[in-house]
Protein backbone atom coordinates (compact mmCIF):
# COMPACT_ATOMS: atom_id res chain seq x y z
CA UNK A 1 0.00 0.00 0.00
CA UNK A 2 1.42 3.38 -1.05
CA UNK A 3 0.48 5.27 2.10
CA UNK A 4 2.60 8.28 1.13
CA UNK A 5 0.64 8.67 -2.11
CA UNK A 6 -2.72 8.37 -0.36
CA UNK A 7 -1.64 10.99 2.17
CA UNK A 8 -0.30 13.25 -0.58
CA UNK A 9 -3.58 13.28 -2.53
CA UNK A 10 -5.69 13.49 0.64
CA UNK A 11 -3.80 16.47 2.06
CA UNK A 12 -3.65 18.12 -1.35
CA UNK A 13 -7.44 17.91 -1.64
CA UNK A 14 -8.00 19.10 1.92
CA UNK A 15 -5.65 22.05 1.33
CA UNK A 16 -7.60 23.01 -1.80
CA UNK A 17 -10.82 22.87 0.24
CA UNK A 18 -9.34 25.09 2.91
CA UNK A 19 -8.07 27.57 0.29
CA UNK A 20 -11.61 27.98 -1.02
CA UNK A 21 -13.26 28.15 2.38
CA UNK A 22 -15.84 30.75 1.33
CA UNK A 23 -17.17 28.60 -1.47
CA UNK A 24 -16.67 25.21 0.12
CA UNK A 25 -17.79 25.76 3.71
CA UNK A 26 -19.41 29.09 4.38
CA UNK A 27 -21.62 29.16 1.28
CA UNK A 28 -23.35 25.78 1.86
CA UNK A 29 -23.75 26.49 5.59
CA UNK A 30 -25.42 29.83 4.87
CA UNK A 31 -27.68 28.26 2.20
CA UNK A 32 -28.81 25.52 4.55
CA UNK A 33 -29.29 28.00 7.40
CA UNK A 34 -31.66 29.91 5.12
CA UNK A 35 -33.74 26.74 4.71
CA UNK A 36 -33.90 26.49 8.50
CA UNK A 37 -35.04 30.09 8.79
CA UNK A 38 -37.63 29.98 5.99
CA UNK A 39 -39.03 26.46 6.27
CA UNK A 40 -38.31 25.83 9.92
CA UNK A 41 -38.61 29.01 11.90
CA UNK A 42 -41.03 30.97 9.65
CA UNK A 43 -43.31 28.55 7.75
CA UNK A 44 -42.66 25.69 10.15
CA UNK A 45 -44.45 27.45 13.01
CA UNK A 46 -47.70 27.21 11.03
CA UNK A 47 -47.27 23.49 10.32
CA UNK A 48 -48.31 20.85 12.78
CA UNK A 49 -45.72 18.49 14.14
CA UNK A 50 -44.86 15.54 11.89
CA UNK A 51 -45.01 12.14 13.60
CA UNK A 52 -44.59 13.83 16.95
CA UNK A 53 -41.61 15.98 15.91
CA UNK A 54 -41.82 19.73 15.40
CA UNK A 55 -41.57 20.61 11.71
CA UNK A 56 -38.44 22.72 12.25
CA UNK A 57 -36.69 19.77 13.87
CA UNK A 58 -38.20 17.27 11.41
CA UNK A 59 -36.53 18.82 8.37
CA UNK A 60 -33.07 19.02 9.95
CA UNK A 61 -31.93 15.45 9.06
CA UNK A 62 -33.29 15.86 5.53
CA UNK A 63 -31.49 19.16 5.02
CA UNK A 64 -28.25 17.75 6.40
CA UNK A 65 -28.66 14.81 4.02
CA UNK A 66 -29.35 17.20 1.12
CA UNK A 67 -26.11 19.08 1.81
CA UNK A 68 -24.23 15.85 2.35
CA UNK A 69 -25.31 14.50 -1.04
CA UNK A 70 -24.57 17.72 -2.91
CA UNK A 71 -21.22 18.34 -1.25
CA UNK A 72 -20.04 14.74 -1.57
CA UNK A 73 -20.85 14.81 -5.27
CA UNK A 74 -19.33 18.19 -6.00
CA UNK A 75 -16.20 17.68 -3.88
CA UNK A 76 -15.35 14.31 -5.36
CA UNK A 77 -16.30 15.12 -8.94
CA UNK A 78 -14.33 18.36 -8.93
CA UNK A 79 -11.39 16.67 -7.15
CA UNK A 80 -10.80 14.21 -9.99
CA UNK A 81 -12.12 16.37 -12.82
CA UNK A 82 -9.83 19.32 -12.17
CA UNK A 83 -6.58 17.36 -12.74
CA UNK A 84 -8.13 16.10 -15.98
CA UNK A 85 -9.05 19.64 -16.98
CA UNK A 86 -5.66 21.10 -16.01
CA UNK A 87 -3.72 18.16 -17.47
CA UNK A 88 -2.06 17.30 -14.15
CA UNK A 89 -3.77 13.89 -14.18
CA UNK A 90 -0.64 12.60 -15.93
CA UNK A 91 1.10 12.70 -12.59
CA UNK A 92 -1.41 10.46 -10.87
CA UNK A 93 -1.56 8.05 -13.80
CA UNK A 94 2.22 7.73 -13.94
CA UNK A 95 2.66 7.36 -10.17
CA UNK A 96 3.16 4.00 -8.44
CA UNK A 97 -0.32 4.11 -6.98
CA UNK A 98 -3.03 1.47 -7.42
CA UNK A 99 -6.63 2.11 -8.36
CA UNK A 100 -7.93 1.38 -4.91
CA UNK A 101 -5.40 3.74 -3.34
CA UNK A 102 -6.44 6.51 -5.73
CA UNK A 103 -10.09 6.00 -4.81
CA UNK A 104 -9.34 5.89 -1.08
CA UNK A 105 -7.48 9.19 -1.34
CA UNK A 106 -9.98 11.14 -3.46
CA UNK A 107 -13.15 9.64 -1.97
CA UNK A 108 -11.69 9.84 1.53
CA UNK A 109 -10.97 13.55 1.12
CA UNK A 110 -14.36 14.30 -0.43
CA UNK A 111 -16.20 12.32 2.26
CA UNK A 112 -14.22 14.04 5.03
CA UNK A 113 -15.13 17.46 3.68
CA UNK A 114 -18.83 16.69 3.37
CA UNK A 115 -18.99 15.05 6.81
CA UNK A 116 -17.30 18.05 8.43
CA UNK A 117 -19.74 20.29 6.62
CA UNK A 118 -22.70 18.15 7.74
CA UNK A 119 -21.56 18.43 11.34
CA UNK A 120 -21.22 22.21 11.02
CA UNK A 121 -24.75 22.37 9.60
CA UNK A 122 -25.99 20.15 12.44
CA UNK A 123 -24.43 22.53 14.94
CA UNK A 124 -25.99 25.49 13.12
CA UNK A 125 -29.39 23.78 13.16
CA UNK A 126 -29.41 23.69 16.94
CA UNK A 127 -29.79 27.49 16.81
CA UNK A 128 -33.10 27.14 14.97
CA UNK A 129 -34.71 23.94 16.27
CA UNK A 130 -34.81 21.60 19.24
CA UNK A 131 -32.92 18.61 18.01
CA UNK A 132 -32.33 15.29 19.68
CA UNK A 133 -30.31 12.32 18.45
CA UNK A 134 -31.77 9.04 19.72
CA UNK A 135 -29.24 6.80 17.95
CA UNK A 136 -25.96 8.72 17.65
CA UNK A 137 -23.91 5.71 16.53
CA UNK A 138 -26.35 4.98 13.71
CA UNK A 139 -26.41 8.68 12.83
CA UNK A 140 -22.63 8.54 12.33
CA UNK A 141 -22.91 5.25 10.41
CA UNK A 142 -25.50 6.69 7.99
CA UNK A 143 -23.48 9.89 7.67
CA UNK A 144 -20.28 8.06 6.77
CA UNK A 145 -21.90 5.50 4.46
CA UNK A 146 -23.82 8.16 2.56
CA UNK A 147 -20.82 10.48 2.30
CA UNK A 148 -18.59 7.68 1.01
CA UNK A 149 -21.23 6.39 -1.44
CA UNK A 150 -21.98 9.77 -2.95
CA UNK A 151 -18.32 10.76 -2.99
CA UNK A 152 -17.73 7.64 -5.03
CA UNK A 153 -20.60 8.58 -7.35
CA UNK A 154 -19.05 12.05 -7.60
CA UNK A 155 -15.71 10.47 -8.47
CA UNK A 156 -17.45 8.56 -11.30
CA UNK A 157 -19.10 11.77 -12.54
CA UNK A 158 -15.74 13.56 -12.48
CA UNK A 159 -14.17 10.87 -14.65
CA UNK A 160 -17.17 10.73 -17.00
CA UNK A 161 -17.48 14.50 -17.42
CA UNK A 162 -15.77 16.09 -20.40
CA UNK A 163 -16.69 19.64 -19.42
CA UNK A 164 -17.97 21.73 -16.55
CA UNK A 165 -21.54 21.45 -17.86
CA UNK A 166 -21.55 17.67 -17.55
CA UNK A 167 -19.95 18.02 -14.14
CA UNK A 168 -23.01 19.94 -12.95
CA UNK A 169 -25.56 17.89 -14.88
CA UNK A 170 -26.08 14.98 -12.50
CA UNK A 171 -25.95 16.97 -9.23
CA UNK A 172 -28.34 19.66 -10.44
CA UNK A 173 -30.75 17.76 -12.67
CA UNK A 174 -30.90 14.38 -10.95
CA UNK A 175 -29.66 14.37 -7.38
CA UNK A 176 -31.12 17.68 -6.19
CA UNK A 177 -34.66 16.90 -7.49
CA UNK A 178 -34.44 13.40 -6.01
CA UNK A 179 -33.34 14.88 -2.69
CA UNK A 180 -36.21 17.39 -2.65
CA UNK A 181 -38.71 14.65 -3.56
CA UNK A 182 -37.13 12.13 -1.23
CA UNK A 183 -38.74 13.26 2.00
CA UNK A 184 -36.37 16.05 2.93
CA UNK A 185 -39.24 18.40 3.79
CA UNK A 186 -42.04 15.91 4.46
CA UNK A 187 -42.86 12.38 5.50
CA UNK A 188 -43.91 10.26 2.55
CA UNK A 189 -46.86 9.09 4.64
CA UNK A 190 -48.29 12.57 3.95
CA UNK A 191 -48.54 11.71 0.21
CA UNK A 192 -51.45 9.96 -1.54
CA UNK A 193 -50.95 6.15 -1.67
CA UNK A 194 -50.00 6.11 -5.37
CA UNK A 195 -47.27 8.69 -4.86
CA UNK A 196 -46.06 6.86 -1.78
CA UNK A 197 -45.41 3.83 -4.00
CA UNK A 198 -43.76 5.95 -6.71
CA UNK A 199 -41.56 7.64 -4.11
CA UNK A 200 -40.17 4.29 -3.02
CA UNK A 201 -38.31 4.17 -6.35
CA UNK A 202 -36.41 7.25 -5.25
CA UNK A 203 -33.15 6.06 -3.65
CA UNK A 204 -32.80 9.22 -1.57
CA UNK A 205 -35.94 8.26 0.39
CA UNK A 206 -34.02 5.41 2.04
CA UNK A 207 -31.08 7.65 2.94
CA UNK A 208 -33.21 10.42 4.44
CA UNK A 209 -35.50 7.98 6.22
CA UNK A 210 -32.65 6.05 7.85
CA UNK A 211 -30.86 9.23 8.84
CA UNK A 212 -34.03 10.74 10.32
CA UNK A 213 -34.66 7.55 12.27
CA UNK A 214 -31.27 7.96 13.92
CA UNK A 215 -32.44 11.39 15.18
CA UNK A 216 -36.04 10.84 16.25
CA UNK A 217 -36.71 7.11 15.92
CA UNK A 218 -39.32 7.74 13.21
CA UNK A 219 -38.90 6.63 9.60
CA UNK A 220 -40.78 6.28 6.33
CA UNK A 221 -39.30 2.86 5.64
CA UNK A 222 -37.87 0.23 7.94
CA UNK A 223 -34.37 1.26 9.09
CA UNK A 224 -33.01 -2.16 8.12
CA UNK A 225 -34.17 -1.57 4.55
CA UNK A 226 -32.60 1.90 4.60
CA UNK A 227 -29.29 0.45 5.71
CA UNK A 228 -29.46 -2.34 3.12
CA UNK A 229 -30.26 0.12 0.32
CA UNK A 230 -27.41 2.41 1.40
CA UNK A 231 -24.99 -0.51 1.28
CA UNK A 232 -26.41 -1.53 -2.11
CA UNK A 233 -25.74 1.96 -3.53
CA UNK A 234 -22.24 1.77 -2.12
CA UNK A 235 -21.65 -1.61 -3.76
CA UNK A 236 -22.96 -0.38 -7.13
CA UNK A 237 -20.74 2.73 -6.99
CA UNK A 238 -17.74 0.60 -6.04
CA UNK A 239 -18.41 -1.80 -8.92
CA UNK A 240 -18.51 1.08 -11.42
CA UNK A 241 -15.27 2.54 -10.05
CA UNK A 242 -13.54 -0.85 -10.34
CA UNK A 243 -14.77 -1.12 -13.94
CA UNK A 244 -13.47 2.38 -14.75
CA UNK A 245 -10.00 1.56 -13.53
CA UNK A 246 -9.90 -1.87 -15.16
CA UNK A 247 -10.84 -0.46 -18.54
CA UNK A 248 -9.03 2.86 -18.14
CA UNK A 249 -12.31 4.55 -19.15
CA UNK A 250 -11.59 8.20 -19.98
CA UNK A 251 -8.32 8.04 -18.07
CA UNK A 252 -5.79 6.00 -20.02
CA UNK A 253 -5.62 5.96 -23.81
CA UNK B 1 28.72 -7.09 -20.57
CA UNK B 2 25.22 -8.19 -19.58
CA UNK B 3 23.01 -5.99 -21.78
CA UNK B 4 19.93 -6.66 -19.60
CA UNK B 5 21.75 -5.45 -16.49
CA UNK B 6 22.88 -2.37 -18.39
CA UNK B 7 19.48 -1.56 -19.88
CA UNK B 8 17.46 1.24 -18.32
CA UNK B 9 14.55 0.59 -20.67
CA UNK B 10 13.91 -2.47 -22.80
CA UNK B 11 11.05 -2.47 -25.27
CA UNK B 12 10.19 -5.52 -27.28
CA UNK B 13 7.50 -6.04 -29.94
CA UNK B 14 5.49 -3.06 -28.74
CA UNK B 15 2.27 -2.18 -30.56
CA UNK B 16 -0.31 0.44 -29.71
CA UNK B 17 -3.53 0.50 -31.68
CA UNK B 18 -6.28 2.85 -30.55
CA UNK B 19 -9.99 1.96 -30.55
CA UNK B 20 -10.35 3.97 -33.74
CA UNK B 21 -8.03 1.49 -35.44
CA UNK B 22 -5.16 3.98 -35.66
CA UNK B 23 -1.80 2.29 -35.14
CA UNK B 24 0.33 4.69 -33.13
CA UNK B 25 3.21 2.29 -32.46
CA UNK B 26 4.24 -0.61 -34.67
CA UNK B 27 6.55 -3.36 -33.50
CA UNK B 28 8.90 -1.16 -31.48
CA UNK B 29 12.11 -2.80 -30.30
CA UNK B 30 14.35 -0.45 -28.41
CA UNK B 31 16.95 -0.64 -25.67
CA UNK B 32 18.08 2.43 -23.79
CA UNK B 33 21.27 2.00 -21.80
CA UNK B 34 21.74 3.00 -18.20
CA UNK B 35 23.29 6.42 -17.75
CA UNK B 36 22.97 7.60 -21.34
CA UNK B 37 21.13 10.53 -22.83
CA UNK B 38 18.90 9.19 -25.55
CA UNK B 39 17.15 11.60 -27.89
CA UNK B 40 14.02 10.45 -29.64
CA UNK B 41 13.46 12.49 -32.75
CA UNK B 42 10.49 12.49 -35.04
CA UNK B 43 8.01 14.73 -36.81
CA UNK B 44 4.69 15.70 -35.24
CA UNK B 45 2.41 12.70 -34.76
CA UNK B 46 5.26 10.22 -35.21
CA UNK B 47 4.50 8.47 -31.92
CA UNK B 48 7.12 10.00 -29.60
CA UNK B 49 4.72 10.99 -26.85
CA UNK B 50 2.73 7.77 -27.21
CA UNK B 51 5.92 5.76 -26.79
CA UNK B 52 6.83 7.67 -23.65
CA UNK B 53 3.24 7.30 -22.43
CA UNK B 54 3.38 3.51 -22.71
CA UNK B 55 6.58 3.37 -20.66
CA UNK B 56 5.28 5.73 -17.98
CA UNK B 57 1.81 4.19 -17.63
CA UNK B 58 -0.24 6.87 -19.37
CA UNK B 59 -1.02 4.74 -22.42
CA UNK B 60 -1.89 1.07 -22.32
CA UNK B 61 0.14 -1.03 -24.76
CA UNK B 62 -1.85 -3.23 -27.13
CA UNK B 63 0.87 -5.89 -27.11
CA UNK B 64 4.55 -6.29 -26.44
CA UNK B 65 6.64 -5.87 -23.33
CA UNK B 66 8.30 -2.89 -21.70
CA UNK B 67 10.73 -3.06 -18.84
CA UNK B 68 12.08 -0.11 -16.89
CA UNK B 69 15.00 -0.84 -14.60
CA UNK B 70 14.27 -4.53 -15.25
CA UNK B 71 10.66 -4.26 -14.03
CA UNK B 72 7.70 -4.96 -16.30
CA UNK B 73 5.76 -1.69 -16.51
CA UNK B 74 2.38 -3.46 -16.41
CA UNK B 75 2.87 -6.35 -13.98
CA UNK B 76 5.38 -4.57 -11.74
CA UNK B 77 4.07 -1.05 -12.22
CA UNK B 78 4.82 0.03 -8.64
CA UNK B 79 8.52 -0.73 -8.95
CA UNK B 80 8.89 0.55 -12.50
CA UNK B 81 7.00 3.81 -11.98
CA UNK B 82 8.83 4.53 -8.73
CA UNK B 83 12.11 4.87 -10.64
CA UNK B 84 10.72 6.97 -13.49
CA UNK B 85 10.32 10.74 -13.61
CA UNK B 86 8.31 12.36 -16.37
CA UNK B 87 8.38 15.95 -17.57
CA UNK B 88 5.42 16.33 -19.93
CA UNK B 89 5.33 18.39 -23.07
CA UNK B 90 2.48 20.61 -21.92
CA UNK B 91 3.00 23.09 -19.09
CA UNK B 92 0.47 21.38 -16.85
CA UNK B 93 0.61 22.72 -13.33
CA UNK B 94 -1.72 23.20 -10.38
CA UNK B 95 -1.82 26.90 -10.90
CA UNK B 96 -2.88 27.89 -7.39
CA UNK B 97 -0.28 25.75 -5.60
CA UNK B 98 3.07 27.06 -4.45
CA UNK B 99 6.29 25.74 -5.96
CA UNK B 100 7.26 24.09 -2.70
CA UNK B 101 3.88 22.41 -2.12
CA UNK B 102 3.61 21.01 -5.61
CA UNK B 103 7.09 19.46 -5.47
CA UNK B 104 6.44 17.98 -2.01
CA UNK B 105 3.12 16.61 -3.32
CA UNK B 106 4.80 14.79 -6.21
CA UNK B 107 7.39 13.23 -3.94
CA UNK B 108 4.62 11.80 -1.76
CA UNK B 109 2.65 10.65 -4.80
CA UNK B 110 5.63 8.59 -5.88
CA UNK B 111 5.76 6.85 -2.52
CA UNK B 112 8.66 8.64 -0.90
CA UNK B 113 8.57 9.96 2.68
CA UNK B 114 8.82 13.69 3.11
CA UNK B 115 12.40 14.95 2.78
CA UNK B 116 12.63 18.71 2.89
CA UNK B 117 16.41 18.66 2.45
CA UNK B 118 16.11 16.84 -0.87
CA UNK B 119 13.33 19.10 -2.11
CA UNK B 120 15.43 22.13 -1.17
CA UNK B 121 18.40 20.72 -3.10
CA UNK B 122 16.27 20.11 -6.19
CA UNK B 123 14.85 23.63 -6.05
CA UNK B 124 18.28 25.18 -5.56
CA UNK B 125 19.77 23.13 -8.41
CA UNK B 126 17.05 24.41 -10.71
CA UNK B 127 17.32 28.01 -9.48
CA UNK B 128 13.83 27.81 -8.03
CA UNK B 129 14.64 28.28 -4.37
CA UNK B 130 13.81 31.99 -4.37
CA UNK B 131 10.46 31.15 -5.98
CA UNK B 132 9.53 28.38 -3.55
CA UNK B 133 6.62 30.28 -2.00
CA UNK B 134 5.33 31.70 -5.29
CA UNK B 135 2.12 30.39 -6.77
CA UNK B 136 2.64 28.58 -10.06
CA UNK B 137 0.22 30.89 -11.84
CA UNK B 138 2.65 33.77 -11.27
CA UNK B 139 5.63 32.05 -12.92
CA UNK B 140 6.88 32.50 -16.47
CA UNK B 141 6.71 29.63 -18.96
CA UNK B 142 10.38 28.86 -18.50
CA UNK B 143 10.06 28.78 -14.72
CA UNK B 144 7.02 26.50 -14.97
CA UNK B 145 9.10 24.17 -17.11
CA UNK B 146 11.72 24.12 -14.35
CA UNK B 147 9.03 23.35 -11.79
CA UNK B 148 7.92 20.38 -13.87
CA UNK B 149 11.50 19.15 -13.91
CA UNK B 150 11.73 19.68 -10.14
CA UNK B 151 8.56 17.65 -9.67
CA UNK B 152 9.93 14.87 -11.85
CA UNK B 153 13.15 14.82 -9.81
CA UNK B 154 11.47 15.07 -6.43
CA UNK B 155 11.38 11.31 -5.90
CA UNK B 156 14.97 10.73 -7.03
CA UNK B 157 14.24 8.76 -10.23
CA UNK B 158 16.78 6.61 -12.05
CA UNK B 159 15.18 7.33 -15.42
CA UNK B 160 13.98 10.75 -16.51
CA UNK B 161 11.74 11.38 -19.50
CA UNK B 162 11.78 14.88 -20.94
CA UNK B 163 9.09 15.35 -23.55
CA UNK B 164 10.04 18.42 -25.60
CA UNK B 165 11.77 20.00 -22.58
CA UNK B 166 12.74 23.25 -24.28
CA UNK B 167 9.66 23.85 -26.43
CA UNK B 168 8.80 27.54 -26.16
CA UNK B 169 11.83 28.26 -23.99
CA UNK B 170 14.21 31.11 -24.83
CA UNK B 171 17.80 30.43 -25.85
CA UNK B 172 19.37 31.33 -22.51
CA UNK B 173 17.04 29.14 -20.52
CA UNK B 174 17.45 26.35 -23.05
CA UNK B 175 21.18 26.36 -22.45
CA UNK B 176 20.60 26.37 -18.69
CA UNK B 177 18.40 23.34 -19.09
CA UNK B 178 20.98 21.54 -21.15
CA UNK B 179 23.44 22.13 -18.31
CA UNK B 180 20.94 20.74 -15.79
CA UNK B 181 20.40 17.65 -17.93
CA UNK B 182 24.13 17.06 -18.24
CA UNK B 183 24.53 17.33 -14.45
CA UNK B 184 21.75 14.79 -14.00
CA UNK B 185 23.49 12.42 -16.35
CA UNK B 186 26.69 12.88 -14.36
CA UNK B 187 24.77 11.80 -11.27
CA UNK B 188 23.82 8.55 -13.00
CA UNK B 189 20.30 9.35 -14.19
CA UNK B 190 19.32 7.91 -17.56
CA UNK B 191 17.69 10.59 -19.67
CA UNK B 192 15.32 10.10 -22.56
CA UNK B 193 14.24 13.23 -24.35
CA UNK B 194 12.10 13.97 -27.33
CA UNK B 195 12.78 17.06 -29.35
CA UNK B 196 12.19 18.82 -32.61
CA UNK B 197 15.45 20.70 -32.31
CA UNK B 198 18.36 19.09 -34.09
CA UNK B 199 20.74 21.35 -32.14
CA UNK B 200 19.34 19.99 -28.91
CA UNK B 201 19.97 16.41 -29.90
CA UNK B 202 23.40 17.41 -31.16
CA UNK B 203 24.24 19.24 -27.96
CA UNK B 204 23.15 16.61 -25.49
CA UNK B 205 22.47 13.13 -26.80
CA UNK B 206 24.75 10.12 -26.72
CA UNK B 207 22.46 8.20 -29.02
CA UNK B 208 19.56 9.19 -31.20
CA UNK B 209 16.50 7.25 -32.26
CA UNK B 210 14.29 8.39 -35.13
CA UNK B 211 10.62 7.50 -35.07
CA UNK B 212 8.21 8.00 -37.92
CA UNK B 213 4.66 6.77 -38.40
CA UNK B 214 4.93 4.73 -35.21
CA UNK B 215 8.08 2.89 -36.29
CA UNK B 216 11.63 3.28 -35.09
CA UNK B 217 13.45 3.75 -38.36
CA UNK B 218 16.90 4.42 -37.05
CA UNK B 219 18.90 4.18 -33.83
CA UNK B 220 22.46 5.32 -33.97
CA UNK B 221 25.21 7.10 -32.13
CA UNK B 222 24.94 10.87 -32.29
CA UNK B 223 28.11 11.41 -34.28
CA UNK B 224 27.10 8.94 -36.97
CA UNK B 225 23.62 10.32 -37.23
CA UNK B 226 24.65 13.95 -37.26
CA UNK B 227 26.77 13.23 -40.31
CA UNK B 228 23.63 11.96 -42.01
CA UNK B 229 21.36 14.72 -40.79
CA UNK B 230 23.74 17.66 -40.78
CA UNK B 231 23.36 18.71 -44.44
CA UNK B 232 23.19 22.40 -45.21
CA UNK B 233 22.51 24.32 -48.42
CA UNK B 234 24.48 27.39 -49.58
CA UNK B 235 22.38 29.49 -51.98
CA UNK B 236 24.22 31.98 -54.22
CA UNK B 237 21.90 34.52 -55.83
CA UNK B 238 23.27 35.77 -59.13
CA UNK B 239 23.11 39.22 -60.67
CA UNK B 240 22.58 37.67 -64.12
CA UNK B 241 21.04 34.25 -64.75
CA UNK B 242 23.13 31.36 -66.12
CA UNK B 243 22.02 28.94 -68.84
CA UNK B 244 24.11 26.11 -67.40
CA UNK B 245 26.55 25.45 -64.56
CA UNK B 246 30.13 25.92 -65.76
CA UNK B 247 32.10 22.64 -65.80
CA UNK B 248 34.56 23.83 -63.14
CA UNK B 249 31.66 24.52 -60.74
CA UNK B 250 29.73 21.39 -61.62
CA UNK B 251 32.80 19.37 -60.58
CA UNK B 252 32.52 20.98 -57.12
CA UNK B 253 28.90 19.88 -56.79
CA UNK B 254 27.05 23.12 -57.56
CA UNK B 255 23.59 22.99 -59.10
CA UNK B 256 21.36 25.57 -60.73
CA UNK B 257 17.79 26.51 -59.81
CA UNK B 258 15.22 29.30 -60.00
CA UNK B 259 15.58 29.63 -63.80
CA UNK B 260 19.33 30.04 -63.52
CA UNK B 261 19.15 32.84 -60.96
CA UNK B 262 20.60 30.78 -58.10
CA UNK B 263 23.48 28.39 -57.61
CA UNK B 264 23.02 25.85 -54.84
CA UNK B 265 25.62 23.88 -52.95
CA UNK B 266 24.85 21.19 -50.33
CA UNK B 267 27.51 20.44 -47.74
CA UNK B 268 28.12 18.69 -44.46
CA UNK B 269 27.96 21.43 -41.84
CA UNK B 270 29.66 19.23 -39.24
CA UNK B 271 32.70 18.48 -41.43
CA UNK B 272 36.05 20.15 -40.73
CA UNK B 273 36.27 21.35 -44.34
CA UNK B 274 33.05 22.37 -46.02
CA UNK B 275 34.66 23.31 -49.35
CA UNK B 276 32.98 26.73 -49.36
CA UNK B 277 36.22 28.75 -49.60
CA UNK B 278 37.39 26.87 -52.72
CA UNK B 279 33.94 27.08 -54.20
CA UNK B 280 33.78 30.86 -53.81
CA UNK B 281 37.19 31.22 -55.41
CA UNK B 282 36.03 29.10 -58.37
CA UNK B 283 32.90 31.24 -58.76
CA UNK B 284 35.09 34.35 -58.80
CA UNK B 285 37.41 32.80 -61.43
CA UNK B 286 34.41 32.12 -63.67
CA UNK B 287 33.58 35.85 -63.49
CA UNK B 288 30.13 35.20 -62.04
CA UNK B 289 28.77 38.25 -60.23
CA UNK B 290 27.05 37.53 -56.92
CA UNK B 291 23.99 39.42 -55.70
CA UNK B 292 23.54 37.75 -52.32
CA UNK B 293 24.40 34.69 -50.27
CA UNK B 294 22.34 32.63 -47.85
CA UNK B 295 22.48 29.29 -46.11
CA UNK B 296 19.62 27.00 -45.25
CA UNK B 297 19.72 24.21 -42.70
CA UNK B 298 17.33 21.39 -43.63
CA UNK B 299 14.59 21.18 -41.05
CA UNK B 300 14.26 17.98 -39.09
CA UNK B 301 10.96 17.41 -40.81
CA UNK B 302 12.65 17.60 -44.22
CA UNK B 303 15.42 15.33 -43.05
CA UNK B 304 12.94 12.76 -41.81
CA UNK B 305 11.13 12.81 -45.12
CA UNK B 306 14.50 12.23 -46.77
CA UNK B 307 15.23 9.36 -44.41
CA UNK B 308 11.87 7.78 -45.13
CA UNK B 309 12.38 8.14 -48.86
CA UNK B 310 15.78 6.48 -48.48
CA UNK B 311 14.12 3.59 -46.66
CA UNK B 312 11.52 3.01 -49.31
Amino acid sequence: MNIHAIKAIYYFEMARWWRTILQSIISPVVSTALYFVVFGAAIGQRIESVEGVSYAAFIVPGLIMLSLLQQSLSNASFGIYFPKFAGTIYEILSAPISHIETVIAFVGAAATKSIVLALIILATATLFADIRIDHPVWMVVFLILTAVTFSMIGFIIGIWAEGFEKLQLVPLLIVTPLAFLGGTFYSISMLPPVWQTVTLFNPVVYLVSGFRWSFYGVSDVDVGISLAMTLLFLAIALAVVVWIFRTGYRLRA
Amino acid sequence: MDTHAQAAVEISGLYKTYDTGFSALKNIDLTIHKGEIFALLGPNGAGKTTLIGTICGLVRPTSGTIKAGGYDVVREFRKSRAIIGLVPQELTTDRFESVWDTVVYTRGLFGKPRDDAHVEKVLRDLSLWSKRNDKLITLSGGMKRRVLIAKALSHEPDILFLDEPTAGVDVELRKDMWAVVRELRESGVTIILTTHYIEEAEEMADRIGVISNGEIILVDGKDELMRKLGRKDLVIQLQEPLDAVPDSLEELGLGLRDNGNELIYSYDSTADRTGIAGLMAAVHREGIRIKDLSTHQSSLEEIFIGLLKDRT
